[in-house]
């Protein structure tokens, strides 16, 4: 595990998760040659007895998930987040249909994965898995609050996916302030009246540096960190609109379908205030390194902060 | 065979004839369905279930029960007809088959059907769901076996081999797989649609035991499955070649009537030959 720091990736949060649930006898491992990426390789170590090496073969390895949760066991079974999309009718069909309670995580999600570049580079898995009837949708900012959510997953009914991000980023939560956390329930980091920025996995920290800097122009934001983009926060985000009037949407993932889709579903049907996504705009990535490619997509606190000055003038122009 | 074996084999096969004409019954009161399919896999399970399937029929989803992994979900129809023979289901559930808030869905379902253990209607699942039970019976030190059951034109989906791959790698001794070999998918004929040549040698070649049998030949059935029960080897796959439609004149080896209920005339004509 990593050294004390300021930073972790949420695939290492997931990857200690899975240690501490060891403990329930039901929970077992599932790779498919990508253990050592997912982190799941900590859980190999000590329980190999309970990890079951499925080879580069996603398809088996879901419906492999389904017959041992079927069986009453609790698996979690991890590869890319782009390669769980391989086996998205597995996932469908085998396991979320009969409600089976599998826990998919993806890793390497986003264009924050890197120079892997387009083919690696998921866009597209919130919005995909949040169509699917019974599924839970996650993705955690940081490994603290991705190891607290992955521990949670014991005790869903149900089946889980849940994505995690490869780089480092900086921590939201510290040892204490994570155990607050509740699946399906935002998580507010920031309060503030002019606007509410709904954010997850890496673009949390960037929608606080946003919220920091915007500060200093006399604009006040409440920072969200909706780590659980289904079931979303209906409460939170009734709340919010009466309290802010507009919402700036930031994801590390395509503006249709995912976060920013999920807040723009709930507001047109209950409150339609004005909303700015901040997210991939329907375009693949590329190779890069992580900092020139999220400015390259338009992934950067500048982003957010000019799609909060926009959002607050179209409040203020109604 | 001995042990009073060849007295039971008279009880199966009436009991594989009663399953037909549950299997014509209930697609011809739905108007839909896929008899071709249930009428060639149906003697396999008859002879499964009525000798070496450790299955209780009062507690259908007793823990420890053998898996029967109905791969191959559109032949419904015959796991609706050995449950109804065994006194799990009712004669109304299968008339009720593929209707609203019916039990008999139009594929098999482990959460609408007592005794169904898995949900099929993609094929090409069924063989990795088993290998997870199988994996799972392993590490809680179970007896149980695993059974599963896929189309032979199933085997087309990659995911059956890498299911088969897995099988072998992770030693699953208690996972066995029987092939309905009646040579006909949707379409046609798999010779014109995707020939996959000899099923039993790939099998082979990824480490399994196989066997072939005649698929209507009810001593044999009940002899294949007793040597598999015996064996320590494994995985096992038993290649049952069938016919398609078979004990219905009309259906047999006959492409149409994979998806293709039986009309009032044709049942009737059904009815009197299976009578």
């Amino acid at each position: 595990m990593s050294e004390p720091s300021d930073e972790g990736a949420s695939r290492d949060g997931y990857g200690k998760a899975l240690l501490r649930l060891a403990d329930d006898p039901r929970v077992v491992v599932l790779e498919a040659d990508l253990g050592k990426s997912t982190k799941s390789c900590h859980f190999r170590e000590q329980f190999p007895e309970r990890t079951v090496s499925m080879g580069i073969a996603e398809q088996n390895m879901m419906l492999v998930a389904a017959g041992m949760a079927s069986s009453g066991k609790i698996p979690f079974a991890g590869t890319f987040a782009i390669f769980t999309e391989r086996a998205f009718e597995q996932v469908r069909n085998g396991i979320a249909r009969p409600g089976l309670q599998v826990h998919i995580c993806g890793s390497h999600g986003g264009i924050h994965t890197g120079s892997d570049g387009s083919s690696a580079q998921t866009v597209e898995d919130l919005a995909i898995y949040r169509s699917i009837p019974k599924m839970t949708v996650i993705h955690p900012c940081d490994d603290l609050s991705a190891e607290e959510l992955t521990f949670q997953l014991l005790d869903l009914e149900g089946p889980s996916y849940m994505r995690t991000a490869r780089n480092k980023v900086s921590r939201m939560y510290d040892e204490e302030s994570k155990l607050d956390l509740r699946i399906g329930t935002g998580s507010v980091l920031k309060e503030g009246n002019d606007v509410a920025i709904i954010s997850c996995g890496v673009m949390v920290e960037l929608a606080r540096e946003a919220a920091s800097s915007l500060s200093e122009e006399g604009i006040e934001c409440t920072v969200v960190d909706m780590h659980t983009i289904k079931p979303l926060d209906k409460d939170l985000l009734a709340r919010l609109s009466e309290q802010c009037g507009c919402f700036v949407s930031a994801e590390d993932h395509s503006v249709i379908g995912g976060l920013g889709g999920a807040v723009a579903e709930w507001l047109s049907s209950n409150n339609p205030i004005p909303l700015e996504m901040v997210g991939v705009k329907d375009r693949f990535g590329e190779s890069g390194g992580t900092s020139e490619l999220m400015v390259e997509i338009g992934l950067t606190s500048e982003a957010i902060c000019e799609a909060v000055r926009k959002c607050v003038d179209r409040k203020n122009a109604a | 065979m001995g042990d009073g074996v060849e007295d039971r084999v008279d009880e199966l096969e009436e009991m594989a004839r009663l399953c037909r004409i549950d299997i014509v019954k209930m697609t011809n009161a739905a108007g839909a369905g896929h008899p071709g399919g249930s009428l060639s896999a149906i003697d396999c399970m008859v002879a499964l279930y009525g000798t070496s399937l450790r299955f209780d029929t009062n507690n259908p989803n007793w823990e420890d029960r053998d898996r029967f992994i109905m791969s191959k979900g559109h032949a419904s129809p015959a796991m609706y007809a050995i449950l109804h023979q065994m006194g799990v289901l009712e004669e109304q559930d299968l008339l009720g088959f593929r209707t609203l808030g019916s039990v008999c869905q139009g594929h098999v379902d482990m959460n609408w059907t007592k005794g169904v253990d898995f949900s099929a209607g993609s094929l090409g699942m069924g063989l990795s769901f088993g290998l997870g039970c199988a994996l799972s019976a392993r590490m809680d030190s179970s007896e149980r076996s695993i059974w599963v059951m896929l189309g032979d034109g199933e085997t087309q989906e990659g995911q059956v081999w890498e299911a088969a791959m897995a099988a072998n790698f992770h030693n699953a001794t208690n996972l066995r797989v029987i092939v309905d070999r009646n040579r006909i998918q949707n379409d046609d004929f798999m010779e014109f649609q995707m020939e996959i040549g000899d099923i039993g040698e790939k099998f082979a070649s990824f480490g399994w035991d196989v066997r072939e049998v005649d698929g209507h030949d009810m001593p044999a059935l009940v002899e294949v499955f007793r040597w598999a029960d015996s064996s320590d080897e494994g995985p096992i796959a038993i290649i049952a070649n069938t016919t398609k439609g078979k004990g219905v004149s009309f259906m047999e080896d006959n492409p149409s009537f994979h998806g293709k209920a039986p009309d009032n005339e044709e049942l009737s004509i059904a009815l009197e030959e299976l009578s």
